[in-house]
């Protein structure tokens, strides 16, 4: 934005344009040296999250004492193929594998996923090619309220809302199976109705995104709404779709207070929704509200856990933006 | 004797059946659209049934009870969110729109700038709970480097009146500066796209009037780009209010008889104006951990009620900060037109 220097410079103007010292110039310097500063912290964020995990796991800080980094007590393949998680237990009976930790948490982002991507791409096309701006006035604040509403909110609704009122009449007095207080299902439909007013307008932004030329197109060969809508809008925006459901469930994911309230606290392999097994979030939330002192190993495997949940967050994110940025070469 | 019923015209299956699948198509897309209108108030009236006849004078004023949810209140988390939200503001509103003015208008090309702005958007993708391993670890035991056991032995310093435990511990400040992390990239991003709304034309006029880019950015550019940074911050400050995750880590407690500094009334800063330096150095409770705690209670009040009430506060809070970042965001519209 800064105007260029002038290219041709003679003997006199490079004395009248020379940079002179003046206090002007220097405040000029120490305010950019700090808006520079501000901008590096979002690096040193980052930085500091990857030293936190890494200090407790891997690569021990000299300032922690010398304590043992987890996955020198843990191996990394018992780590990934013990069907155990119990790091409250002593000796024998203590287990690290964390796929009991995994399942539960891929099931409870899996029903989210179920209940929200559908109800959040069909919500996007109707508010992208049938609604009218008035219908859109109305929708779009109640989804951006939605957004708005804390995970607490949505946990006390599946604890004391859906698994009392809805999923016991349906599972356990209807058909007989024994729901748990503490199940999957109702916080995996909670962080469903979280992760759908995202999905909704990232997937509207990709279908606004495609070029009116090609509706025109569809409609000139004769097509109805709905074919030009289904076959020929939805998979031009595909890659932006893809985009926002994998945002979506990263979020799903890391989701924590709904899935530590009304969510299994138990760790368990199991896929049944009924009960469940507690998720990599809630396991960390519940370790660091215990009484577990610092240093052992059951409070170095909370470190453990979370690294696992960073580094799968970061990889669906880094996916997500590859899709996105795709979808964005074709039509600009 | 009625005449047999003429068949319609002749008209090919596949046109009906294709007009059928289309009926069918918004009808489901009409209804997931409408279901979340449905959930909303199915969510709000079902939250306002429980917290009936709960909510009153006396939950806004007195602290938690341990057995009686009829005297529980709300009062520390109250305090406690004010606390924190407080040093979240102080904190992450210089830096993120400081961050946003470098990214902006002095850096824009450079090789970092483009790094730091991939980075930013990989850590708006971090769960929150992340940020509370962070802020556990690098403000509440500080990387063990201080204590009895650390590098540096001491557990405090005094400045200025002021009693700063080391390393923070469970205090509001670990607490509040792990939140500011969390909403940076909110604020940044939203700051940038309302720095970027600033037409360019404006910058040039005032560097063609000779200003310095400071006297540019600081006199044009960011008042033209406040109604826009307003909004984003406010939207990321009602984000931090309802968050829980990060400060169950960082240690907020979840059963609290105290406000931070026993500030717990606008008389007592008169009476005790020392508590004012204190609070930040103070254990705390925030009300999204009061209701998660309320919400584990095994009394059924508690559990039903109790957290109800405090979720009807809470929510009345975040509708109040909404409202205000609408108005802000009309007000704009309606004096600036480029």
């Amino acid at each position: 934005m800064s105007p260029e220097p002038l290219p041709v410079r003679t003997a006199s103007s490079a004395g009248l344009l020379a940079k002179r010292f003046t206090l002007q110039r220097v405040i000029e310097r120490i305010i950019r040296g700090l808006l520079f500063l501000c901008a590096l912290v979002s690096i040193v964020t980052t930085l500091g999250i990857v030293i936190a995990l890494l200090a407790e796991t891997v690569i021990p800080l000299p300032s922690t004492g010398g304590s043992r980094p987890f996955f020198q007590d843990v191996s990394l393949w018992t780590f990934f193929t013990d069907t155990q998680w119990s790091p409250n237990f002593a000796g024998d009976q203590q287990h690290f594998g964390i796929l009991p930790l995994l399942c539960g948490t891929f099931l409870i982002a899996g029903i989210a996923a179920m209940v929200g991507l559908p109800i959040g791409i069909l919500s996007a096309v109707y508010l992208s090619e049938y609604a009218s701006p008035r219908v859109r006035s109305v929708i779009k604040p109640v989804l951006e309220l939605l957004a708005g509403v804390p995970s607490v909110v949505y946990g006390y609704f599946a604890l004391t809302v859906i698994t009392p009122y809805v999923l016991r009449p349906i599972f356990q007095n209807g058909l007989g199976l024994t729901v748990d207080i503490y199940n999957a299902l109702s916080p995996g439909i909670v962080v469903g109705i979280m992760i759908l007013p995202m999905v909704c307008s990232l997937s509207e932004d990709a279908l606004r995104a495609v070029p009116r030329s090609l509706r025109e197109a569809g409609y000139a060969l004769g097509s109805t709404k709905y074919d030009v809508s289904a076959k020929v809008v939805l998979p031009a925006a595909v890659s932006g779709i893809i985009a926002s459901f994998l945002l979506a469930v990263s979020r799903a994911i890391g989701e924590t207070m709904a899935v530590a309230m009304a969510g299994p606290n138990l760790p368990r392999f199991t896929l049944n929704p009924l009960s469940g097994g507690q998720t990599m979030t809630s396991f960390i939330a519940s370790i660091s509200m215990g009484e577990t002192p610092i240093g052992t190993v059951e409070y170095k495997s909370m470190y453990a856990v979370a690294l696992c949940l960073f580094c799968i967050t970061l990889a669906m994110n880094v996916i997500s933006q590859w899709v996105m940025r795709r979808y964005r070469e074709a039509y600009q | 004797m009625t005449a047999p019923p003429i068949p319609p015209a002749a008209q090919p299956d596949w046109l009906t059946a294709g007009k059928r699948e289309g009926r069918v198509f918004s009808t489901l897309c009409w209804l997931s659209t409408w279901s979340s209108v449905a959930i909303l108030a199915v969510l709000l009236s079902g939250i306002i049934y429980q917290a009936w006849g709960w909510l009153d004078w006396q939950f806004l004023t007195s602290f938690d009870s341990q057995r009686f949810p009829a005297k529980a209140g709300i009062l520390a988390g109250l305090w406690g969110t004010f606390w924190t939200i407080l040093i979240t503001i102080l904190v992450a509103v210089p830096v993120g729109v400081g961050a946003a003015v470098y990214l902006e208008e002095f850096g824009r090309n450079d090789r970092l700038s483009r790094i730091i702005q991939v980075n930013l958007s990989n850590l708006a993708g971090v769960p929150s709970i992340v940020y509370g391993i962070l802020g556990l670890t690098a403000f509440s035991r500080m990387f063990g480097l201080f204590g009895e056991q650390g590098l540096i032995k001491t557990t405090g310093i005094r400045w200025l009146g002021l009693d700063i435990p080391l390393p923070f511990g469970n205090t509001v400040v670990a607490g509040a500066l792990t939140l500011a992390l969390m909403i940076l990239p909110v604020i940044i991003v939203a700051s940038q796209e309302a720095l970027r709304a600033v037409p360019p034309s404006i910058r040039h006029a005032a560097l063609a009037l000779g200003a310095t880019k400071w006297q540019m950015v600081s006199h044009q550019v960011l008042p033209a780009a406040l109604p826009g940074i307003m909004t984003g911050v406010i939207l990321a400050i009602s984000r931090a209010m309802g968050e829980a995750a990060p400060l169950i880590l960082v240690g907020a407690t979840t059963f609290v008889l105290y406000a931070p500094g026993d500030i717990s009334s606008l008389s007592d800063i008169k009476d005790n104006p020392t508590g004012l330096l204190k609070a930040p150095f103070d254990t705390f409770t925030v009300m999204p951990i009061q209701i998660f705690n309320w919400a584990q209670q095994a009394k059924a009040d508690f559990r039903e009620h109790v957290a109800a009430a405090g979720i009807v506060v809470l929510l009345a809070m975040l509708l109040l900060l909404n409202a205000t970042a609408i108005i802000v965001r009309n007000r704009s519209q309606r004096k600036m037109k480029y």
